[in-house]
């Protein structure tokens, strides 16, 4: 599904390095959580996968689906079928949910070489998929993420998620900034979402949120390298001890 | 921004008028030229009693005493050559047979136009219910709808039937909003207007539909100067449409219209307005140029005058909806959209002057500028020292598109009671990354994205229009923004 090799990238203004040769390999139905401190590059990981601008690939590549992914544009990796939960949802004042997904929803669609959705067809698409995430309906006619509260952010992020289906869903910190409840709900979203054909990559600073969403393997990122992976029960470890053994381990080593 | 957006962004503003394209209807035209006589010569033409004829002249002497002494208008942000107003000719009819019993008397050509407008006259109307009194060049082609209207005792019609049928209204209003002294080309028009619209909503009454007009210029090198008179009496409530579009021209093209509006007691008139004049070509050459007076006047307590614009064309605006709020209670609306690109510029806002007491006005203006235009907010509210408990709102934003255009707001405030409450805000932002990336993330172009961005901007003045209108409205902006048919 996604193959990250040896992957460098700077800040394009000041060409600091943020991520130093990362390696990393998601097979298909595949969860995997990204776990580090803070500042140490997960946000532009998930960032450069997405395709969002200000950053310059200095070495390394990345395939998704056996494709080269740095070579498309950000629509094109949405079209292909990657999704990125945003850490920060961005307000779009005045621009409609629906009239914003149907475009998304049809954009995708049209790149898969299916018929547009009906407008009763899209209607009842987003009524179901709002169920995911017990997102309320009058957030549904309202503007993208406009006046939204963060946990309401974040839920809506998921049902995005929900509506577009992508092939390999990235969440930058989904649980920031949600209470216990809310933290269910998205996790619950999410879970329900899990494929056999869909793989996600769930980049979280707490093991909390990996208390809901199990993941398969575990990656600790520092310094812009993942230092060590294992399985669940790593973050377990981190949760107890910190980040500070790993250092010394990483140290030491 | 990526290359692809900075390249979207400059096909966008480099994009070709749509619609230039010239009927070829024989037309009737006066010399170019400005004189007493040219003035006579329109006068007689149109068959005009004497009083208008002397109202004309005694425009047209004003006219010249401004020029003279005063010039043309320079506090606008606006840099355009001076109008050489002997290089232009005052009166343009379409040839043809002058008045009409039905649309299937019309001339087919002038019909086509608007259907190449994509505006079907015939099928609007039955559809839409809208009474269409088109406008083509400066004669009336076409009246629908007067029965229905007339059972109501509106009257709707075009300004030169009014002189002829209602002479009384038309005297004892023309010129009572909009003195033939305002302004230059308030004056200019005062003194060669050759035709335009009549709207009368007696008390009480409201009007059963939409009252709509398609304004045009065609003829080559003629100016075209309408006037617009609307009165409502004593509790009556009409909504006016306006809709603008017009070919392709090599020299500048002066348009000076003059609209008046009249709101008795408790009347209400909401008047809408899309403004597609010919913005000139990528090089700044040829365009219309805009100089409009628009200024509605609440006579009456609690009356209300909502304008609402969506300005997209023109190589020059130079255009003020006001409102002067008289009555006690009274309110005043302007909601408008202005886009400009190419070369471009737009000095638009509007006046409210509070008069009465407990006053209210509303200003929310958007700009977008795109390509090396430039698009300026100037609006004045004004709170006579007798005003009180007058209030005001006003909310000025502009976005831009790219970063060779330019965004102004020019607002004047002067309170002249303690008791007012007047909140200004205004915002400046560009179309930000950010949310074309979030676009982009959800697999929208970066095209589709701009426009949806836009348009969202733009909402909360497009749902002010009429249902139909705004529709229409939505897609000249999708349709300005991509430079191409949709």
């Amino acid at each position: 599904m996604l193959e990250i090799t040896n992957l460098h990238a700077s800040i394009e203004d000041d060409g600091t390095e943020i991520l130093k040769g990362i390696n990393l390999s998601v097979a298909a139905g595949e969860v995997h959580a990204i776990m580090g401190p803070n500042g140490s590059g997960k946000s532009t990981l998930a960032s450069v996968l997405a395709g969002r601008g200000g950053y310059d690939i200095t070495q390394g590549s990345v395939s998704f689906q056996g494709e080269d992914l740095l070579d498309m544009d950000p629509d094109v990796r949405a079209r292909e079928g990657l999704f990125l939960a945003f850490q920060y949802p961005v307000e779009l004042p005045g621009v409609n949910m629906a009239t914003f997904l149907r475009h998304a929803v049809n954009s995708i669609r049209e790149h898969r070489g299916q018929d547009e959705l009906s407008a009763v067809d899209f209607l009842k698409l987003m009524k179901e998929k709002a169920a995911f995430v017990n997102l309320d309906p009058s957030l549904r006619s309202r503007a993208v993420n406009e006046g939204f509260s963060g946990g309401e952010k974040k839920r809506n992020e998921i049902f995005q998620l929900a509506m577009l289906e992508p092939k390999l869903a990235v969440l930058d910190e989904t649980d920031s900034g949600l209470d216990i409840d809310a933290l269910r709900v998205v996790s619950d979203g999410v879970n329900q979402l899990r494929a056999a054909d869909r793989s996600f990559v769930v980049i979280t600073h707490y093991q909390r949120l990996l208390e809901y969403i199990v993941p398969d393997h575990v990656h600790v990122l520092m310094g812009g390298r993942i230092v060590k992976s294992g399985g669940a029960e790593l973050a377990h470890k981190l949760e107890e001890h910190g980040y500070d053994w790993i250092k010394d381990e990483a140290v030491v080593a | 921004m990526s290359a692809t957006g900075t390249e979207y962004l400059n096909e966008v503003a480099a994009s070709d008028y749509e619609w230039g394209f010239v009927t070829d209807v024989e037309s009737d035209t006066v010399p170019k030229g400005l004189s007493e006589d040219v003035i006579r010569l329109i006068s007689s033409k149109k068959s005009e009693p004497r009083w208008l004829l002397d109202w004309r002249l005694k425009a047209y002497a004003h006219f010249e005493k401004i020029l003279a002494e005063r010039g043309f208008p320079t506090w606008a942000h606006l840099d355009y050559p001076e109008v050489d107003f002997q290089n232009i000719s005052y009166y343009s009819a379409p040839n043809s047979k002058p008045k009409y019993e039905s649309l299937d008397e019309v001339d087919p050509k002038l019909l086509e136009t608007f259907e190449r407008l994509g505006i079907p006259v015939t099928e609007q109307k039955m559809l839409a219910g809208v009474a269409v009194d088109i406008v083509m060049d400066s004669v009336s082609v076409a009246t629908t709808f007067k029965d229905e209207l007339a059972k109501k005792g509106v009257i709707f019609c075009s300004f030169g039937e009014a002189v002829e049928k209602h002479p009384d209204l038309v005297r004892k209003y023309m010129g009572s909003v909009v003195p033939h002294t305002d302004n230059l080309y308030a004056a200019l028009n005062s003194a060669v207007f050759t035709d335009g619209s009549f709207a009368y909503i007696p008390k009480g009454v409201r009007c059963p539909m939409e009252l709509s007009t398609y304004f045009r210029i065609n003829a080559a090198g003629t100016g075209q100067f309408e006037r617009t008179l609307i009165i409502a009496e004593e509790d009556a409530y009409v909504s006016y449409l306006e809709g603008c579009t017009a070919p392709r021209r090599d020299e500048n093209q002066l348009h000076a219209a003059v609209v008046e509006i009249v709101a008795h007691k408790g009347a209400e008139v909401k008047y809408s307005t899309v403004q597609n004049w010919y913005p000139g070509d990528a090089q700044g050459k040829g365009g219309v140029f805009n100089f409009v007076t628009k200024r509605g006047i609440c006579e009456g307590d609690d009356s209300k005058i909502s304008w609402t614009q969506l300005e997209t064309g023109s190589a020059v605006t130079w255009k003020y909806p006001s409102v002067i709020l008289k009555g006690d209670r009274s309110v005043g609306e302007f909601y408008s959209v202005a886009f400009t690109k190419g070369k471009q510029q737009a000095d638009t806002g509007t006046k409210m002057i509070h008069l009465g007491q407990d006053t209210s006005s509303t200003i929310i203006s958007k700009g977008i500028s795109a390509g090396n235009s430039q698009n300026s907010y100037r609006g004045l509210v004004k709170i006579n020292p007798k005003a009180s408990g007058a209030r005001n709102f006003s909310q000025c934003d502009s976005m831009l598109l790219g970063d060779r255009c330019g965004a102004h707001t020019f607002p004047y405030l002067e309170i002249g009671h303690p008791t007012a409450k007047v909140e200004h805000e205004a915002t400046t932002s560009k179309v930000g990354e950010d949310q074309i990336f979030y676009c982009q993330q959800r697999g929208i172009s970066e095209v589709d994205a701009i426009k949806l961005i836009v348009n969202g901007f733009c909402k909360e003045i497009l749902s002010k229009l009429p249902m139909e209108f705004a529709v229409e409205a939505q897609k000249l902006l999708a349709i300005e923004l991509e430079g191409s048919v949709g």
